[in-house]
């Protein structure tokens, strides 16, 4: 288990380094940052002053060397827009994302596992059409018009909740239905077809011919088991729950990381983007460790294999 | 001792029979999501000739026109000569009154529409700039069916060959492209599609290479996956011994063997591949205005909905959400017809 545990760490560690090094690439890629910083009416002196203070007077490899120390450190460089350091301007809004992706993950945690139980144990009854309804929905509606069109009934129409922003505790109830319904749909569907693996297993006819009650096997029994494909889907769920605040924010003037990406992108501010693509990453790739530890204790399979 | 059995003829199916083999077999085809990717398809191949105005031009004079079967709005305003701005709601000047009544006069209350009706002319209304949705619908199936196809083509390619050498040569090779795999997972791709749009300007094939970027993965997993287990059969040891290539046993010998999973992943994809082309559009990354794109219509109609102008955004999301289920629903369907380990579970 602990080798395990230290190999899976040091890919984490190795996913995290090749990110940074694909952002500092598209960083020189995209031109000079001197353009940013530096008006029509700037002398040859200033451009020159300005590279050497930003470090770039320096081969590529020792730049990289410098943005990962800084990195390290916590230290991005200051956003060009808001002329505050970048790392203070993310923890400013990181904790709106954090809140949104929770209450997302646990929407479709709570609303996928319980349907997809129910889909499978009552198979073939209007329960499991429902089921079917609710995932075909999730998996194909894109989640910008789902926004839309649920901010256009609920908030425009019915004017039950705020349009957008966050401004009281029920405008959070649209963006997180939004972005979680996906991942509802994807675990129902996935739950569904592990339990129905499950109960047509040797084990469970053993139990029901030892006469062991329906909710018993279901819950004792085949439950456990089903709950390993949605685990091992939760590590992508978190990461793609990242990225897909990135529309749901911009859709709902949600006030997180990823409208703050939008917002650097347009401004060209490209440190503060570099700072807000770390971030999700270190998000991304510290969940999946998590889920990847949780799923090697469910599942030994995996830690002695 | 064995029956004479040689005098017992077996019947030909009757005619009957036959017809009612066919109509089984066709019972179980999708009929639903068959019909509407073969709308799809059929949308974006004749576009001009189905379309009933230009996609990209539309008359100012005609912007935000209703669906043809809703009603307009109509209110009592009375007719008065000259009125402010802040009069607009409850007035209306004497000459305009005239175009709807030629008795008007002044003082009169006459009723006027504040929003038109629709009309069969525009079958799913205007958008703000007086195009036809339903024409800009049926051209943004172009640019879905262009990217999905491409995308797969090479993207697929890409994912199949990087499958087959990780599961056949395994170690450093296998792990070198896995890690790939993770990092690809770990970067959200949209942002990076958003910077490269912004640097390098707007094109298709900006588009196409991140999507490109995006699919690879699932299809060398799966690939690889199929490669672990086909790798120790005992043809592929034959051929081995009988000397074919690597490159003979990796694509005549253990492909083949992958083709119907590989279909099924194919076809979820391009679901997919429809979802993500669709926002980057949204986003203000994907085909340049004024291809109608299905995404970027959704985004023209986003602030009007709150004056109650709901058809430029619902009729393109529609169609997304419309061809996505399709492809999901066939594609499952598919798993069901070509894994037959899974059959019985449905």
């Amino acid at each position: 288990m602990q080798k395990y545990l230290v190999r899976r760490f040091f890919l984490a560690l190795v996913t995290l380094l090749s990110v940074s090094l694909i952002i500092f690439i598209m960083s020189r890629v995209s031109g000079d940052p001197r353009h940013i910083y530096l008006d029509d009416y700037s002398t040859q002196e200033d451009w020159d002053r300005m590279g050497v203070v930003l470090g770039l007077d320096k081969p590529y490899y020792q730049q990289y060397g410098i943005f990962l120390k800084g990195a390290i450190r916590g230290d991005f460089g200051e956003s060009v827009r808001e002329g505050r350091p970048v790392t203070a301007v993310v923890i400013e809004r990181a904790p709106a994302t954090l809140l949104l992706g929770a209450v997302a993950f646990s929407i479709s945690l709570l609303v996928g596992v319980p349907l997809g139980i129910l889909s499978a144990v009552k198979r073939g009854t209007m329960m499991d059409t429902f089921g079917k309804v609710v995932a075909l929905i999730g998996q194909s509606a894109p989640p910008f018009w789902l926004g839309i069109m649920l901010m256009f009934l609920f908030a425009v129409k019915l004017g039950m909740v705020p349009p957008y922003g966050k401004q009281d505790w029920n405008s959070i109830i649209l963006p997180a239905v939004t972005l979680g319904w996906y991942y509802a749909a994807a675990n129902l569907r996935l739950v569904r077809s592990a339990m129905l693996d499950v109960l047509d297993s040797e084990y469970i006819k053993l139990a029901r011919a030892k006469g062991v009650n329906s909710r018993n096997i279901i819950l004792r029994h085949a439950f456990r088991n089903a709950l390993i494909p949605p685990l091992t889907f939760a590590g992508v769920t978190m990461g793609a729950l990242v990225t897909g605040s990135l529309v749901v924010e911009t859709v709902f003037a949600w006030p997180g990381l990823g409208r703050l990406a939008i917002e650097a992108l347009f401004a060209f501010d490209y440190p503060l983007l570099q700072g807000v693509v770390i971030t999700f990453t270190l998000i991304y790739v510290t969940a999946a460790f998590v889920v990847d530890v949780l799923y090697a204790y469910v599942d030994p399979r995996i830690r002695y294999s | 001792m064995a029956a004479d059995l040689s005098g017992i003829v077996v019947a030909p199916p009757t005619r009957r029979a036959k017809a009612a083999g066919l109509y089984r077999k066709l019972k179980r085809l999708p009929i639903i999501p068959l019909s509407i990717l073969g709308l799809v398809v059929f949308a974006g191949l004749f576009a001009p000739l189905l379309a009933p105005h230009d996609p990209e031009k539309g008359e100012l004079r005609e912007r935000n026109m209703p669906p043809a079967w809703s009603g307009g709005e109509t209110a009592l305003k009375t007719v008065v000569e000259r009125m402010t701005i802040n009069e607009r709601t409850t007035s209306v000047t004497l000459s305009d009154a005239q175009e709807v009544d030629a008795s008007a006069q002044l003082g009169d209350q006459i009723e006027v529409f504040t929003r038109p009706a629709g009309s069969s002319k525009f079958l799913l209304g205007t958008d703000h700039l007086g195009r036809d949705v339903l024409s800009r619908v049926i051209y943004g199936a172009r640019i879905s069916l262009l990217v999905s196809i491409v995308t797969l083509a090479v993207g697929g390619s890409i994912g199949i060959t990087m499958g087959l050498m990780a599961g056949w040569y395994g170690g450093f090779v296998d792990e070198f492209l896995m890690r790939l795999v993770d990092i690809k997972l770990a970067i959200p791709l949209i942002l990076i599609a958003l910077v490269l749009v912004i640097t390098l300007g707007q094109s298709l094939w900006i588009i196409v290479t991140v999507l490109c970027l995006f699919i690879w993965p699932r299809f060398a997993r799966q690939v690889r996956g199929e490669v672990l287990q086909l790798k120790h059969m005992d043809y592929v040891s034959l051929a081995k011994v009988s000397g074919a290539s690597t490159a003979r046993i990796l694509f005549i010998h253990i492909f083949p063997g992958t083709i119907n999973t590989l279909i099924v992943v194919a076809t979820l994809q391009v679901g997919i591949v429809i979802l993500l082309e669709s926002t980057l559009s949204f986003l203000g990354a994907g085909v340049p205005p004024p291809t109608p794109a299905w995404g970027s219509m959704v985004a023209d109609g986003r602030d009007k909905l709150a004056g109650g102008v709901w058809w430029i955004s619902t009729f393109p999301g529609v169609a997304i959400m419309l061809t996505v289920m399709s492809l999901n629903w066939f594609g499952d369907w598919l798993r069901d017809v070509l894994d037959p380990r899974l059959r019985q579970l449905e």
